[in-house]
């Protein structure tokens, strides 16, 4: 019987880096089964296969993205019963969280969300406080639910590759009772650039670029990195709200965070400071950001990053 | 309308926050009203001032649930201006999780529901700025049965319907519900307003209904630690990060970033 249960949610054609990282995570737990929602490929699945998935269970019913969260969570906790798992893992996006939190609830479950870390007893690591304190947390319920923070572990194929059962999961026919139904939505032009929460590279900016994020972008596209903003420059109305990086935006935890034009307020800070390496550059000598960076510079960034910039370009050829 | 809006009194992010005692619960000295929770306030007071105030029967309740300094976060709002306050307090409540937080709360909104009239709308935060789980607002509304609008950046109701956008990362999608409902607003939603002299004077005439676990029917032993369903084991401050090399630009600094770079094998 699986003992960890994966949600899996509209991969569309491949996985998602973040998907594989959870399945690699669960198979620490034991043996592993997916409850995935959306369209199942051939070349899904046999990277479910790859991934050691035994199981992976369907939805009965195929209007759950019409409505927030509610049928998804009500699609879960049914995929829990029929699986008969312990634990389940859910990415740590805002909509995973709420799955999480409203599955708990139908489950009587413990839910601990942003975890950054899983062991095979389901003892959970988290950061808290804005980076300042590290916490093990468990659940004390029969099943446990865990929100996964993205690029805690690297994604690993199992030893053996199975050949995955696929089975059907009634969905209660009053799951979408009392959910909020989705009248409209508008894709994004994609920016061919990774997404700000699951970059290796995030390259941010704030009040110091003064209305242009031209030589940050560029930087950034020399980088294969993601670009973020503060607060005040998306307020600003220079990049749009989905870059800001912080408390009340966006929380990274990149191996390189680079921050340009940025002071470092407390807030900034909260989004930031769990970044491995993080590289600042600022005109202001005060700016509480050099307090964390370990490497600083001093300096106009309109001058430094479009200099930095060529020099990748040139050293990668 | 009758509207309650969650209120939490939160350690002051500005200074440093510290976890204590033998349930690695967050130290509450220095605690204001969570800024968060503003947005929802102020989304609040616009929805009821669009349809006529207190005068028109409208009530805006500020809910907060928490020790004896929780009654500040409420009296705060008060100032800034809701209609009346709520305080849920108890002893048995401290080091409550999520879910038993969300039973407790979700009490307390049954119990203001049934006084004279049910609670139309429930507004929240888009998180809390100490504990950032984000589970209330959805484990609340899974536990009252409600249709939950989170992280709107924009909120209307019409007649009895509520409609919300909200940015959801590489998409962007309106969303609607009928009354009652659960909503979270983000920090995109509107300027909250700050409280004046009159605000302030008003507040002090305005009434705070302190309830304990008996006045809503929840059993001491349904919240606290022996009611929560996770439990910290421990807790430990991270090293704080020390600064690096810090350069001044002499002409050369994004080659030696680079350099820095290419040390790290970040390339």
């Amino acid at each position: 019987m699986a003992n960890a249960l994966v949600f899996i949610d509209n991969p569309g054609a491949a996985l998602k880096k973040s998907s594989l990282e959870l399945l690699t995570l669960a198979r620490k737990l034991g043996e592993t089964a997916v409850a995935f929602n959306g369209e199942l490929t051939e070349h899904v699945a046999a990277t479910l296969g790859a991934y050691g998935v035994a199981t992976i269970y369907q939805p009965s019913v195929a209007d759950l993205d019409d409505y927030l969260v509610a049928p998804k969570a009500a699609y879960l906790a049914a995929a829990v019963v029929a699986s008969g798992v312990t634990a389940v893992l859910i990415e740590n996006s805002p909509e995973g969280k709420e799955i999480a939190g409203r599955l708990g609830i139908k489950l009587n479950a413990g839910v601990i969300t942003d975890v950054v870390g899983l062991e095979a007893d389901g003892t959970a690591h988290k950061s808290v406080l804005a980076g300042s304190y590290n916490t093990t947390a468990k659940a004390t319920t029969p099943v446990a639910v865990f929100s996964v923070k993205a690029n805690i572990v690297e994604p690993e194929p199992a030893g053996a590759a199975t050949a995955p059962a696929t089975a059907k999961v009634e969905v209660p026919a009053d799951a979408a009772a009392n959910a909020a139904r989705i009248s409209s939505r508008t894709e994004k032009p994609a920016s061919g650039r990774p997404d700000l929460s699951e970059a290796r590279i995030v390259v941010a900016g704030g009040r110091g670029v003064d209305g242009d994020f031209g030589p940050l972008e560029e930087l950034a596209d020399a980088l294969g990195a993601a670009v973020g903003a503060s607060r005040a420059a998306t307020d600003a109305g220079w990049i749009g709200h989905d870059a800001q990086v912080g408390q009340t935006g966006v929380t990274v935890s990149p191996q390189l965070y680079i921050s340009a034009g940025i002071s470092g307020a407390i807030q900034q800070k909260a989004g930031m400071q769990t970044s491995k390496v993080i590289v600042a550059i600022n005109k202001d000598a005060e700016s509480p950001v050099f307090e964390i960076a370990d490497f600083g510079i001093i300096g106009d960034l309109f001058k430094v990053v479009p200099q930095a910039t060529a020099e990748i370009k040139k050293r990668k050829g | 309308m009758k509207i309650v809006v969650l209120v939490k009194h939160v350690p002051d992010a500005q200074f440093d926050r510290h976890i204590t005692g033998p349930g690695n619960t967050t130290d509450r000295d220095e605690s204001i009203l969570s800024e968060l929770d503003e947005y929802a306030l102020e989304a609040a007071l616009q929805l009821a001032e669009e349809r006529g105030g207190a005068k028109a029967g409208n009530e805006v309740i500020a809910l907060s649930m928490g020790p004896s300094g929780a009654v500040n976060a409420v009296k705060k709002s008060l100032q800034i201006g809701a209609y009346s306050g709520v305080h849920l307090s108890d002893d048995a409540l401290a080091g409550s999780d999520a879910a038993a937080t969300s039973l407790a709360l979700a009490a307390t909104i049954r119990h203001l529901s049934a006084d004279r009239r049910p609670v139309d709308l429930v507004l929240t935060g888009m998180a809390s700025t100490d504990g950032e789980t984000s589970l209330i607002p959805a484990q609340l509304a899974e536990r009252l049965s409600l249709p939950q609008l989170t992280f709107a950046s924009t909120l209307e109701v019409n007649g009895g319907t509520v409609v919300a956008r909200r940015d959801a990362g590489s998409h962007s999608e309106t969303v609607e519900a009928q009354l009652p409902a659960l909503v979270s607003v983000t920090d995109q939603i509107n300027e909250p307003r700050y409280p004046n002299f009159k605000g302030i004077l008003a507040a002090k005439k305005k009434k705070i209904a302190s309830l304990s676990l008996a006045d809503i029917g929840v059993d001491p032993s349904e919240v606290g630690q022996s009611g929560s369903w996770t439990v910290v084991e421990s807790a430990a401050a991270r090293p704080p990060r020390t600064a690096g090399t810090i350069i001044t630009d002499e002409g050369d600094a994004g080659i030696k970033l680079v350099d820095f770079l290419a040390a790290q094998k970040l390339l």
